[in-house]
């Protein structure tokens, strides 16, 4: 019975959202207030109706309803509680509820925090987000229904894959989602825009918070991904540029040329129609992202094959929202109009060309992941592209991009004098260009990319240091405190992030640069030296968990003869599926992890062993992290909530002035 | 400069920075491509020599061997038809299993050895990598036609 209600409030959510995607948007279109209200009640009935169906589901999960296929697909009676709810989310049907699910909870909000904007504005971005859950309602009841019934009931599940039985990927699936689907709020607001035809700097300032605090989400999202990769694979990476983690990396690319994009927009009111062709871009990826890993493409192009339908859709689909929003883009775009010009040398001439730069990064990615796919679906041979590919194509790309990134935040907008800035920064590019030199000297390695990768991230955090140092020397407030304050956050939320990212490249360098790995066969009390620290295998035994049995190693590790931690790395065998899962032991630090993973039992008890060391791997994920903070940061700064309330373009902020009249 | 001279400038220097994308991804492109073969090429030398590529089909129940450093194993990849015996040093991934399906990638050597660089643990959840299920299926449909028509070459 639950499930039919679940099923029902999904078919009811549909009416909803077919009102939601045409009376509004028509309503703006023909000035009919009246029409535009409806958009508001509809998005939060629609909400309502949406978490419905995804209680319901959960109760299925919850009460081991094996009537229910997709339940019996994906748990089992053993699994504990927090995995059957996670496991809503652990294949395709769940995921796309979780989807919709999101997309409502942005919705809502967007109705919420919508109250200072044009009606007809709110009208369309929210008749356009009801479009899109049209689309995505349609999907789920009509080949991909979460609530399909298994008649005669299975006696039991067939479990949740044993990878996906850890708390990383209890969060990782939402937090991405609320990026993937966050891209939609911005995606809205451009074609709302194009619709509306205007297109002004207040346009961009509604839109950035949206877009930032998605670009948030979908950088925690993607660094828990890594993370999982790294700790859970027992392999000790953590990223392989595999399909699954471009699908995620490349909207967010898209999202951070867009909040750059949305920056020029909004503070010189240029390159708008740039701005709407990303936010377009950027949802269209999360689209493809989201079909790309859950349809089962990857697994095979034959995939969709065994039911067509299902590929049918998604290619409809994928063809109606991405060709729809470009014939829109293409035949409204030319109205937008030209914002101010500006020299080559300037801010907006660096934003052009890291927007640039990471749009041909983009492009590589998508290349390199939907290549293969082609080649397969045509039936010409079987390729891959790996990690080597992308490696070659990143690295150059990104190299240039990440030193515009020093200049940028110093250059004056419209024009800048490319002598003045040399001047400023000389004292950041000697310091960048020491450190990259002495630290390989003084760790007794070098290679070039180490190199580079110092030069790179000290480049940013000494240049965020000078540019700093001049903005406080400009601020008023008088004492250092109330300078700090005078700073916009949205300042401050710059310099965070961009610090996030040397630390981002940092962690990339060290653990490259430094690394240690060793394969090697233990005996019982047989030691193992890598990076300084000793590791004595000490045998293993027997553990039982919930749902699966293991084998325990106990690795005391020490270092110059002092016991740092004794680690236990297992090797579990889960019960429902037979499958063998390494689990590996991690000793984490602030300059190293420990790695410690089982590989196969060998005879006599000894074991083949993974001991990894990895300087400063931490800081890979802590860079995200303080990336993400510094969105945050961005996101509350004052001027957005006053821009509620303000239409007129804004005025640079007045520290800026002063920093340009005294360049 | 005038307003036309800096679109020009600006167009010109997109160009460039496509031209310079595109030379970086087809470069790449050219030397990172890894192509799958069955055991049935492999055996038969249809396949690159010196450089490195994937082959995929089961291992052979019973092939398995470990050398006495507990590190370095042998096994025989086969789709039916050819068996490609395998040298791997390393850890196997979790999912390896005799009667499975398993995609290597690495060299073939003078001696018609295959020394896997990479075993790929990255298979669906039915335990059979796609490339190693084309390979069966492959080899199987092959030896249909063999055994119906006297000439057969599949190339």
């Amino acid at each position: 019975m639950i499930p039919e209600i679940g099923h029902y409030a999904l078919i009811l959510a549909l009416c909803v959202a077919v009102v939601q995607g045409s009376l509004p948007i028509y309503g703006a279109a023909v000035g009919n207030s009246s029409l535009m209200a409806v958009a508001k009640p509809a998005a939060r009935g629609q909400f309502l109706l949406v978490l419905l169906a995804f209680c319901c589901l959960g109760y299925a999960f919850a009460e081991k309803d094996f009537s229910v296929l997709y339940v019996a697909a994906t748990s089992n009676s053993q699994l504990p509680l927090h995995y059957r709810l996670a496991a809503i989310w652990g294949a395709h049907e769940g995921s796309l509820l979780l989807w919709m699910f999101i997309l409502s909870i942005w919705m809502v909000a967007v109705s919420f925090f919508s109250t200072q904007l044009p009606e007809a504005m709110r009208a369309r971005i929210l008749g356009v987000m009801g479009l899109v859950s049209v689309g995505f309602l349609l999907f789920m009841l009509t080949v991909s229904n979460p609530f399909e019934r298994l008649i005669p009931a299975a006696l039991d599940g067939r479990d949740l894959n044993p990878l996906l039985q850890d708390p990383g990927m209890v969060i990782h699936p939402p937090m991405l989602y609320m990026g993937y689907v966050g891209f939609s709020v911005a995606f809205s607001f451009a074609i709302a825009a194009l619709l509306g035809g205007t297109l002004d700097a207040a346009w961009a300032r509604w839109s950035r918070p949206w877009t930032t605090v998605a670009w948030c989400f979908m950088t925690v999202g993607v660094a828990m991904g890594s993370g999982w990769a790294y700790y859970e694979l027992g392999w000790g990476g953590w990223w392989f540029w595999d399909p699954v983690e471009n699908a995620s990396f490349m909207p967010w690319l898209a999202g951070t040329a867009l909040m750059h994009s949305l920056a020029v927009t909004d503070k010189r009111g240029g390159f708008k129609a740039w701005s709407v062709l990303l936010a377009i871009m950027a949802f269209s990826l999360s689209l493809l992202g989201t079909f790309l890993v859950r349809s089962g493409v990857l697994t095979s192009v034959h995939a969709f094959a065994t039911d067509p339908k299902r590929g049918l859709f998604i290619l409809v689909f994928l063809a109606v929202v991405i060709g729809g929003s470009l014939v829109l883009f293409a035949w409204r775009a030319p109205r937008v109009g030209l914002g101010g010009g500006f020299a080559m040398i300037s801010r907006e001439g660096m934003l052009l060309a890291n927007n640039v730069l990471l749009v041909a990064a983009l492009g590589s990615v998508l290349l390199g992941t939907l290549y293969p796919l082609f080649l397969d679906a045509l039936d010409l041979g079987k390729i891959s592209v790996g990690p080597p590919y992308f490696d070659t194509v990143f690295l150059p790309l990104m190299t240039p991009a990440i030193f515009l990134m020093g200049i940028g935040p110093l250059a004056q907008w419209k024009q800048a004098s490319l002598p003045t800035l040399a001047i400023r920064l000389r004292w950041a590019f000697g310091v960048s260009l020491a450190t990259a030199v002495a630290v390989p000297w003084l760790m007794g390695q070098w290679t070039p990319l180490i190199s580079l990768g110092l030069l790179l991230a000290f480049w940013i955090l000494a240049t965020i240091l000078v540019d700093l140092r001049e903005r406080l020397l400009h601020a008023e407030g008088g004492s250092i405190g109330g300078r700090v304050v005078a700073l916009p956050r949205a300042y401050w939320g710059m310099v965070l992030a961009h610090c996030g990212v040397a630390l981002f490249i940092l962690g990339v360098t060290m653990v490259k640069g430094f690394e240690v790995e060793q394969d090697v066969r233990m005996n019982v009390g047989e030691t193992a030296t890598i990076g300084g620290y000793t590791f004595r295998f000490d045998g293993t035994q027997q553990v039982n968990g919930p749902n699966y049995v293991a084998a325990r190693g106990t690795f005391h590790v020490s270092q110059n003869g002092r016991e740092v931690t004794v680690m236990y790395p297992e090797k579990r065998r889960y019960f429902v599926q037979n499958q063998t899962m390494t689990e590996a032991a991690i000793s984490p630090g602030l300059l190293r992890d420990l790695y410690v993973s089982l590989g196969e039992p060998l005879e006599g008890g000894a074991w083949s062993v993974r001991l990894y060391h990895k300087p400063f791997i931490d800081w890979i994920w802590g860079g995200c992290l303080v990336m993400a903070l510094g969105g945050v940061l961005a996101v509350s700064d004052r001027r957005y909530r006053l821009a509620w309330r303000r239409k007129e373009a804004a005025v640079p902020a007045a520290t800026q002035m002063a920093r340009q009249t005294v360049s | 400069m005038t307003p036309r001279r800096k679109r020009f400038v600006l167009i010109g220097l997109g160009l460039v920075a496509l031209a310079v994308a595109s030379a970086l991804v087809l470069n790449a492109f050219q030397s990172n491509l890894v192509f799958f073969y069955t055991p049935t090429q492999a055996a038969n030398g249809d396949v690159p020599q010196g450089r490195s590529f994937r082959i995929g089909g089961m291992v052979e129940a019973g092939s398995l061997t470990r050398e006495s450093d507990g590190l370095t194993v042998h096994f025989v990849v086969t789709d039916m038809a050819k068996r490609v015996p395998v040298t791997f040093k390393g850890i196997l991934p979790d999912l390896f299993k005799e009667g499975k399906g398993v995609v290597a990638q690495g060299q073939l050597s003078a001696n018609g050895a295959f020394l896997a660089s990479e075993v790929l643990a990255k298979h669906d959840e039915n335990y059979m990598p796609p490339e190693a299920a084309d390979a069966l299926a492959k080899a199987k449909t092959v030896g249909v036609q063999s055994s119906s028509t006297l000439v057969v070459n599949p190339r």
